[in-house]
């Protein structure tokens, strides 16, 4: 039963899963046997995505699905436990831009390959940035833009961090949109990824989780 | 005696259409008055050159170039997007500054900006703009939201303009909360029906929306007269304006602004016969709109901004199901009247040039952004006129021998044969004055056929 639930939320049978959640449920199941399964099925669409076998839809479905599953659980949890995660990355929108459909590709693709994703949401002004880095230790920053606004705001970003002093401390990443190697330079970032799954490879090698 | 417009042929409405653009009549309905014969002549050959790049029938004199910024022209005057949206002079003056600079063969106006104001009389909460959610000195941004709920297709589909005055309106525009106590017209029907279905009209919170209703229009014409007199001065320079109305992909209508990106992506999966059903009861509707504009205007080129049928976003067979019929269909309704529909499919599209190639040729001009262009030009360009290409990214940190070269890569690939306008691939804000006029530049230097 437990395959089934894997199987069912990465084929995106929504009524199926939650059918077989209520069952689990309703045996008496440890609810986070039943949460780690849920979760074996999104590292799936996670896959299926970085093959093109899925796109964008998809992922905003399993995610769904995901939330309606965590709301059946929930109630049963005694306590929530954090899953072990490779390590701590900083995520935003940059200043000026309230895009968020490619930043929370990014993020969902981060977060199902086991990082542990601060989102500060769209339009963060970069000292948002700059406190999230510091509160959080993260090692590793994306910077998310879709209009061509945001090369300045993402440019301002990365200085504000090397004024923080932090900036030998982090990876910064760009992408979105009009982003390319020529704006990683004129930002001062370290590298631009063209998709999701070019931000997760960048965050693998920079947390040396590969 | 001259033809009817109901017994030409759609090629004969759009070659009339294309005369109307070449011989303009000014903002009162008279025959425009140019500034000087030279600015007649250079005004009549950019469209002689546009017009036989998009028909393909014969090679033009030269590949033509168009400029189709976001806000960079505001930024380039030294105003704020803000200023632009309130200051009409200014907005004028900036995009006027804009054309005479740079000089392309085709503009889009200054209609970028609209106005501010009558977004502030509503209350207008679709969209951020300067100094109401964004800063000043940002454009205006889509605030996306569910402005339709999952449950409201049966709603949309039974009289999609009932649903628009009683539902949609009245959740985008604050001020017009009213709106949602409106009568059904179609209730309006003999002398039992008029007492009763007026009674709305006369509550105070309806007659507060049709206030505001009323001022927003009133501002809305005030900036229409100011951007009326901008096209005369402009067209009388010697500039046509390329695009003066729009309309859009089914698909997009409801995946923009009334369910949202996250919505149409649930809605495929849980209520894929409603969706589809919406995106045929909006077809006709955005070919009347196209066309009504074009006709109104006299002006064939209709501009199509499309969102979500870009790579990604869909899979290939979801993109055939509901993205494309509908586009399609909207294309050819627009077509069959003589207008052209000008998509923009701005980010990347190679996935989907072999699926949008299926058109008539010399019907269409297409703005490419990202795309494979040689792909594009093997595929989508044997059958439409397609412009653009030319990077933001280059344009705002680029040296101006990168753009210089860039075009002419771009030309050397793409303009063998016709069917090419060299263009900025998607609306900009920001780029370098010098990178956007060695697009003009190269172009009118390089793009001779020889």
């Amino acid at each position: 039963m437990a395959q089934d639930l894997v199987n069912t939320l990465a084929d995106l049978k929504e009524q199926e899963a939650l059918k077989i959640v209520k069952d689990r449920l309703s045996a008496g199941e440890d609810p986070l046997k039943i949460l780690g399964d849920a979760r074996k099925g999104m590292e799936i669409v996670g896959k299926r995505f970085a093959s093109s076998e899925y796109f964008i839809p998809d992922l905003v479905y399993s995610g769904e699905i995901l939330k309606e599953v965590t709301e059946l659980v929930k109630p049963k949890l005694a306590k929530t436990t954090e899953n072990k995660k490779l390590g701590k990355i900083v995520f935003g929108t940059v200043a000026g831009d309230i895009h968020d459909i490619g930043k929370d590709i990014v993020v969902f693709m981060l977060d199902v390959n086991g990082f542990e994703v601060h989102d500060l949401g769209v339009d963060v002004p970069v000292q948002k940035f700059v406190d999230k880095i510091k509160e959080t230790g993260a090692p590793v920053v994306g910077l998310s833009g879709f209009l061509t606004l945001a090369f300045d705001s993402m440019k301002e970003t990365v200085e504000a961090i090397k004024a923080a002093g932090l900036r030998d401390k982090v990876k910064v990443m760009i992408g979105g949109g009009q982003m390319s190697d020529e704006i990683k330079n004129y930002t001062g970032a370290d590298a631009y990824g063209k998709d999701a799954m070019a931000g997760v490879s960048l965050a693998k090698k920079w947390i040396g989780a590969s | 005696m001259e033809k009817q417009w109901e017994d030409m042929s759609s090629d004969e409405k759009q070659e009339a259409l294309f005369q109307r653009w070449l011989t303009p009549k000014d903002s009162q309905g008279k025959d425009l008055k140019f500034q000087s014969p030279q600015a007649e002549k250079a005004y009549k050959e950019r469209i002689t050159i546009i017009k036989d790049a998009i028909q393909m029938k014969k090679l033009p004199d030269r590949v033509p170039v168009f400029l189709c910024p976001s806000f960079f022209p505001v930024y380039y005057a030294g105003i704020t997007p803000q200023e632009s949206m309130y200051d009409y002079d200014k907005c004028c003056m900036a995009f006027k500054k804009f054309v005479l600079d740079f000089e392309p063969d085709g503009n889009l106006g200054a209609y970028v900006p609209g106005s501010g104001r009558a977004l502030e009389i509503l209350d207008y909460k679709l969209y951020f703009w300067p100094g109401h959610g964004v800063s000043p000195n940002a454009s205006y941004q889509a605030n996306e939201g569910e402005y339709m709920k999952a449950n409201e297709y049966d709603a949309l589909i039974d009289d999609p303009t009932n649903f628009f005055s009683n539902t949609y309106l009245p959740r985008v525009f604050g001020t017009l909360e009213g709106f949602k106590m409106l009568p059904t017209l179609t209730g309006i029907l003999e002398m039992y029906g008029v007492a009763v279905n007026f009674i709305p009209f006369g509550l105070p919170p309806v007659q507060a929306s049709y206030k505001a209703f009323f001022e927003a229009g009133a501002e809305a014409l005030k900036w229409m007269g100011a951007m009326g007199a901008w096209n005369d001065e402009i067209a009388a320079a010697g500039f046509p304006i390329i695009a003066t109305g729009y309309s859009k992909a089914p698909f997009d209508v409801i995946g923009d602004t009334l369910r949202g990106t996250r919505g149409i992506m649930l809605d495929m999966y849980r209520q894929p016969d409603k969706l589809l059903e919406a995106l045929d009861r909006l077809t006709p509707l955005m070919i009347k709109m196209g066309v009504n504009t074009a006709q109104m205007v006299g002006h064939p080129l209709i501009f199509m901004p499309l969102h979500k049928g870009a790579d990604g976003f869909l899979s290939d067979a979801q993109f055939k199901k509901f993205y494309w019929p509908t586009f399609r269909k909207v294309m050819m309704g627009l077509i069959a009247e003589g207008v052209v529909p000008m998509p923009a499919a701005e980010g990347r599209w190679t996935t989907r040039l072999e699926v949008v190639q299926d058109l008539p040729k010399g019907k269409t001009l297409w703005m490419i952004d990202q795309s494979d262009i040689a792909k594009a030009k093997k595929t989508l360009g044997k059958v439409a006129c397609m412009y653009g290409n030319v990077p933001s990214d280059l344009l705002a940190v680029g040296t101006t021998q990168q753009v210089k070269d860039y075009v002419k890569n771009l030309i050397n690939t793409c303009a063998k044969g016709g069917g090419f306008i060299v263009s900025n691939g998607a609306f900009f804000d920001q780029a370098k004055a010098e990178n956007v006029k060695a697009i003009v530049d190269t172009t009118k230097e390089y793009g001779v056929y020889k």
